[in-house]
């Protein structure tokens, strides 16, 4: 490999930045993950929320921006659609393994078939779907911060998602362990009859957490298709459903966790395209594909040493048995 | 004065012929219970009599099929513990319901709040420091729940409950997991609670402390309500017998050993010491002998050790220091039967032969003979008094009882020198608990070293030839069981003295049975 085109200012500033960028759609997904599981409750079906959402916010932009010509009205409602559509899944998700109590493992496992089997049927019938683009959001440079050397670059040239997003990094760590609401969620994925007793109601507070997640999930597979692909094809989401369970993991739980990870994932994505894009003939760009998963791998060996899971984690309540 | 007066004797409680049905048992049937403000009032029964089902019904867990219940004269439908809450009743469960990784503060707050950001941890403290104040409760708010005794853990029940402005406050079984020291406390907080207006069901099978503290006594039986006196008009054997339908004797089932001088012990801990879950020193430096023919029994508050020590000679937890010494086999009777006892989803009769399926004649060539093992399985049913439709039965649908039974009867069928009981008779009620232990004195009788892990003081005392305490994972004193004290032997689980260290050197064995299995730290 060339290292002299790798080791330039200009080569890892356009890393980072597009690292960043990448991070986005696997983050949403791992905050709303983050919310499901301190609820008690483990929503395996990301990869195939995201899917589904993905679909219908790029279809929603796409046909919107063909009525309209307004591409930044499409994709913002692109992105919304993408999120409620999360929302209805995370609905039956949550009738599913909350009221009816069906098993999360296997129903989450359900859930990524059949939004994979949804999404390709739909995709194959829609013919018009076959090389058809969105144009997505533009960048919105922050006034005075974007022209500061480096930093400018990478942190403040993003478009307005990018900046929600981490937003929302803090707003669920707020909502988490600055609120009420926080505390009788955590306490419902801790002990649930101990919040069932103190008058807290666990189902509601599951269904809502379910919900919520799968929303945050559906709108992260919208946020890759209309506004950093700007194409759907079978698959798009390349697993990244599944990254996303994995840093929860390493997250311990925790947004503040959620936004390294998923950084660490983002940039070795980056990295990845770009050293495809230099030609780099040595390796397999098979092996490169692999890089950010194997580094997932790597610092989920390292992060989940010490462990904060919600104690009832995946286990169904059901009053008179606590 | 005579306002309080006047207080005190409204009827806080009033619960009219209730019935509550579960496929196939009626768990409460037209019980009738009426509680004045300032009462204790006992509710006494055996396990299954229906206490809890009554008491989760008035806290709001479960809606009664029939019947009606009043809270100081009006007429309540609880469709969930919050309407309950909401009403005034407060309950502290056998098991309680805290959540570990929250501080005290957090879980007394638990549900209580409005408006959507936390108060800062100062204020918060400051207003529960003046709450707690007012009903001499002292608790450090800061601290996370699984920091704290089970005692302290207890404390913060009863202040949630008295935060969400509880009158009437349910407690079931509260001393089962106390000190008596600790219980003494309580009690004292019952009282305080009680002479400030508070109406208090008090859950219980132990009729001492029912007859110290209570006012009345509601005694129920297989779902039914026997009768209710009042304390001062009635006896421990009165009500005893109002319990079990018969009367019953309760003493001390143990003679004296006949132990032989020269005998060896069967069991010897040397200097053992036992890392916890926790990576705590669990045990340290454990010395204890047992002779066959002898009951040592290990008294303690639950949680200084006793699962490590029992998983430690059970073989199951590795020792970070000492030696251990076994002659013959081990029988054991584990703490949680359904977890390492049984395999629930098993049948009784492969549970039976669980430990020797692969030997004959359970099996040939390889394949299981299932004639066979069920004709073990019907005898040993009958010998042990299983009470089960089928030796089919899945183990995990029998009653407490009479899934101990099954261990009992696999344990005890098999060869062994050593019988290590721990916890045998939680959770099981009168005549499941006789048999218990009967069975411990006859292996007993027949030369078997006994070591009993309880946190039953009355269970100790019953029978054990010797008692040692454990208090943080030492053996803190050791007594003989005939004449032991109790007052000193709560002292000691509560960790106040070591008296009876002198005694200890004496049980430090000085020499190793040659034929003794060995074991040593792995």
């Amino acid at each position: 490999m060339p290292w002299e085109q790798v080791l330039t200012g200009s080569f890892l500033i356009a890393l980072l930045t597009a690292g960043i960028r990448l991070a986005v759609p696997v983050l949403l997904a791992v905050l709303g993950e983050i919310i499901t599981e301190r609820s008690g409750v483990m929503n395996l079906g990301i990869e195939g929320i995201m899917l589904v959402g993905g679909l219908a916010g790029f279809v929603t932009a796409q046909t919107l921006e063909q009525a309209t010509g307004i591409a930044s009205l499409a994709a913002w409602v692109g992105l919304l659609i993408g999120l409620l559509t999360g929302a209805a899944m995370g609905l039956l998700m949550a009738v599913l393994t909350v009221t009816l109590k069906t098993d999360q493992v296997v129903t989450g496992v359900t859930f990524v078939l059949l939004g994979q089997g949804l999404t390709s049927y739909i995709f194959r019938r829609a013919t018009g779907l076959l090389g058809a683009r969105v144009t997505g959001l533009q960048s919105w440079a922050v006034p005075g911060l974007s022209t500061l050397p480096v930093a400018g670059d990478i942190l403040f040239n993003h478009n307005a998602i990018v900046y929600l997003t981490v937003a929302l990094v803090v707003l669920c760590w707020l909502l988490l362990f600055r609120t009420h609401w926080g505390l009788e969620l955590r306490a419902v994925g801790e002990n649930p009859a101990a919040a069932d007793t103190s008058g807290l109601r666990v189902q509601t507070i599951r269904y809502l957490a379910v919900m919520v997640g799968a929303a945050l999930a559906g709108l992260g597979g919208a946020v890759l298709t209309v506004v950093q692909l700007n194409i759907f094809t079978e698959g798009i989401m390349a697993g990244r459903g599944w990254i996303a369970i994995a840093l929860v993991f390493f997250s311990r739980w925790h947004p503040g966790g959620a936004l390294v990870g998923a950084l660490l994932f983002g940039i070795a994505d980056a990295l990845q395209y770009r050293i495809q894009a230099l030609g780099f003939k040595a390796l397999p760009y098979e092996f490169l594909l692999m890089l950010p998963y194997v580094l997932t791998l790597v610092v989920l060996v390292w992060g989940s040493r010490q462990s904060n899971t919600p104690a009832a984690l995946g286990i169904p309540y059901s009053k008179g048995k606590g | 004065m005579s306002d309080d007066r006047e207080d005190s004797n409204q009827t806080a409680v009033e619960m009219g012929r209730i019935t509550k049905r579960f496929p196939g048992v009626i768990a409460n049937q037209a019980i009738a219970l009426d509680v004045k403000a300032g009462e204790i009032h006992a509710l006494l029964g055996e396990n299954g009599a229906g206490k809890t089902t009554l008491m989760n019904l008035l806290c709001g867990l479960y809606e009664p099929d029939e019947g009606e219940i009043r809270i100081f004269g009006q007429l309540m439908r609880f469709r969930s513990p919050k309407d309950a809450i909401a009403a005034g009743i407060g309950m502290v469960h056998q098991h309680f319901r805290l959540v570990e990784s929250f501080t005290v503060a957090e879980n007394i707050i638990l549900g209580q709040t409005k408006g959507l950001w936390r108060d800062s941890p100062q204020r918060l403290h400051a207003h529960l420091q003046t709450l707690a104040h007012q009903y001499s409760l002292t608790l450090d708010f800061t601290a996370r729940i699984w920091q704290l005794s089970v005692g302290e853990q207890q404390r913060v029940e009863i202040l949630k409950a008295l935060y969400r402005r509880a009158r009437v406050l349910i407690l079931d079984e509260p001393t089962a997991v106390l000190t008596p020291q600790e219980a003494q406390d309580l009690m004292a907080t019952l009282r305080h609670l009680a002479a400030q207006g508070t109406a208090i069901i008090f859950i219980s099978h132990k009729l001492k402390e029912v007859m110290a503290l209570c006012d009345r006594v509601t005694v129920l039986r297989d779902g039914q309500r026997v009768g209710t006196v009042a304390v001062p008009q009635t006896t421990e054997q009165e009500l005893a017998q109002m319990m079990v339908g018969r009367t019953i004797k309760r003493q001390r089932r143990t003679d004296p050993p006949e132990r032989l001088p020269q005998t060896e012990p069967a069991l010897i801990l040397k200097q053992l010491s036992v890392m916890g879950d926790r990576q705590h020193l669990a045990l340290r430096a454990i010395d204890l002998a047992i002779y066959p023919g002898e009951i040592v029994g290990i008294a303690g508050v639950d949680g200084n050790g006793q699962r490590e020590l029992e998983e430690a000679i059970a073989g199951l937890r590795p020792f970070s220091q000492g030696e251990l010494w076994r002659t013959g086999n081990l029988a054991h009777i584990p703490s949680d039967r359904y977890s390492m006892g049984l395999l629930t989803e098993f049948s009784i009769a492969e549970n039976l032969v669980l430990r020797d399926v692969q030997h004959p004649p359970f099996q040939w060539r390889g394949l299981l003979r299932l004639a066979w093992i069920r004709k073990y399985a019907v005898d040993l049913v009958q010998r042990y008094l299983i009470r089960t439709p089928s030796v089919q039965t899945r183990a995990g649908n029998l009653s407490g009882g009479n899934a101990q039974k099954v261990v009992f009867a696999r344990e005890l069928t098999r060869h062994h020198q050593v019988l290590l009981a721990a916890q045998p008779t939680r959770g099981l009620d009168i005549s499941a608990t006789e048999f218990v232990h009967a069975q411990m004195v006859a292996r007993r009788d027949a030369g078997t070293a006994v070591l009993l892990i309880s946190t039953e003081l009355e269970e100790i005392l019953c029978l054990s030839d010797r008692i040692a305490v454990l208090y943080e994972g030492r053996i803190v004193g050791m007594m003989d069981g005939a004449s032991a004290d109790v007052h000193q032997l709560g002292l000691m689980m509560a960790g106040k003295t070591a008296v009876g260290h002198a005694q200890l050197a004496d049980q430090t064995p000085s020499f190793y049975p040659a034929e003794a299995d060995r074991r040593t730290r792995d």
